[in-house]
């Protein structure tokens, strides 16, 4: 299955990121290359909107964990939200929950 | 047929013969030639000159616009020769490539190779197997001085090469820890240490470490966002999933690993695994923990090596005997 991602919305401060499909070692640096340059920006704020991604490997768990890094030397930030049960385990799982900006359910 | 001479007159001859008589032996002699060519690097253009000069010589009256034609298939056929060529060129190299990797393969077989402890009433049964050639699971056993056992278990993102060498470094990076008997904690807070200063920022492995000590029965772990194991109340008849806190190597430095502790009574048991068994996917289907579960109840009256295997064969089978991901399973049974 292939991997849709595109800016919904995007001002001076803010963008939002839809991102739909599979995310896995074959989709991923599509995500990587649309969110990487995203987090560059000083003071800025992506939302990831993940309300129709179905499956995330290990890969796509390393796209966020970049993404994440970057933040922090760009003083930048990221938040995750609408995440499906599948996915959010592996972010529990993997003790990232803990360290990322996430909202997950219908009203996330 | 058979002997057939790969020489261009041979071409000529089995050219002529089907003119001539159609007979579907010289079609079949056509195709064993182009293979020989093939073999030979003959390209495509030089196979439609033997053609055009073939026949010529046959046939002294062939009209001019014919062979014009003909030359301009030549032309055409040009492209084709050099990607032929390419190909070759290519498949060499694969070849190369292919017979460097079998040598670091062996190589990280050595590397990462570890003795499965005898330990008196507990089993130990393993099983390791890469999706290629490079395993990106690691498992490994220490004895310490006091007889206490230490069992790690770890699985770097991705899979192949890059995974492999990650793991060798986890590999070093464990083997230069003191001897002396360091917690779970202590040790994975050691590896992220080692893994958040020397990978690429998007690399990052999942760990699970547990120490056993024999003569109290109390199994210590704690676990880098891994994926949990299961353990087994023989009292209860109950599967509990090992639920732990903290986060995977290499993210940031900044982590504490909190460490939990069982007491390992007669009939319990203790699955560890890592997520090639849990992501397992057959068709379009992704099995379920309830569904590995299952299997692993199915196997649990065996000794457990055997138990391991006949596991692993389980799921070799519902994935048509091609592993996508690296799959290490190990189990602890008193």
């Amino acid at each position: 299955m292939d991997l849709q991602v595109e800016i919904m919305e995007q001002d001076e401060e803010t963008a939002v990121l839809a991102a739909a499909g599979e995310v896995d070692a074959y989709t991923a640096p599509k995500l990587k290359e649309a969110l990487l340059p995203l987090t560059k920006k000083e003071n800025f704020l992506v939302k990831v909107d993940l309300k129709d991604v179905s499956y995330m490997d290990s890969t796509g768990l390393g796209v966020f964990i970049s993404a994440l890094k970057s933040t922090k030397e760009n003083n930048s930030s990221m938040k995750l939200v609408h995440l499906q049960d599948r996915v959010l385990r592996l972010f529990e799982i993997t003790g990232l929950i803990e360290i990322m900006d996430i909202e997950w359910g219908a009203n996330g | 047929m058979d002997a057939i001479d790969i020489q261009e007159d041979s071409y000529k001859d089995l050219l002529k013969l089907y003119i001539d008589t159609e007979d579907e032996k010289a079609l079949y002699g056509a195709e064993k030639i182009s293979k020989s060519f093939i073999k030979q690097g003959i390209t495509p253009e030089e196979i439609v000159n033997l053609h055009i000069q073939s026949l010529q010589e046959m046939y002294d009256d062939m009209p001019q616009a014919y062979l014009r034609g003909l030359d301009f298939l030549l032309e055409t056929m040009i492209s084709y020769g050099l990607a032929l060529q390419e190909y070759q060129t290519l498949r060499e190299k694969q070849l190369e490539i292919k017979s460097e990797l079998k040598i670091a393969a062996g190589m990280q077989k050595t590397l990462l190779a570890t003795t499965v402890p005898v330990v008196e009433n507990l089993q130990i049964g393993v099983v390791s197997v890469a999706a290629h050639q490079m395993n990106g699971d690691y498992h490994h056993f220490i004895t310490g001085k006091n007889g206490d056992i230490g069992i790690a278990l770890a699985d770097v993102r991705g899979k192949g090469i890059p995974a492999a060498l990650c793991m060798s470094m986890i590999k070093y990076a464990m083997d230069s820890l003191p001897e002396d008997t360091m917690g779970p904690n202590k040790i994975l807070k050691n590896l992220n240490r080692v893994v958040e200063k020397n990978v690429d920022p998007s690399m990052f492995i999942t760990m699970f470490y547990a120490q056993y000590f024999p003569q109290t029965s109390k199994f210590l772990f704690s676990s880098a966002g891994h994926e949990p194991g299961f353990y087994y109340h023989g009292d209860t008849k109950n599967f509990e999933e090992l639920k732990t806190k903290g986060l995977v190597l290499g993210v940031t430095s900044e982590t504490d690993y909190p460490e939990y502790e069982r007491t390992i009574k007669e009939g319990d048991m203790i699955v560890l695994l890592t997520d090639g068994v849990t992501e397992c996917r057959y068709g379009d289907n992704f099995l379920s923990r309830e569904e590995v579960l299952e299997v692993i109840q199915q196997h649990m009256h065996l000794p457990a090596q055997e138990m391991a295997e006949k596991v692993y064969k389980h799921f070799e089978r519902l994935q048509n005997f091609h592993l996508r991901d690296d799959f290490t399973l190990i189990i602890l049974k008193k």
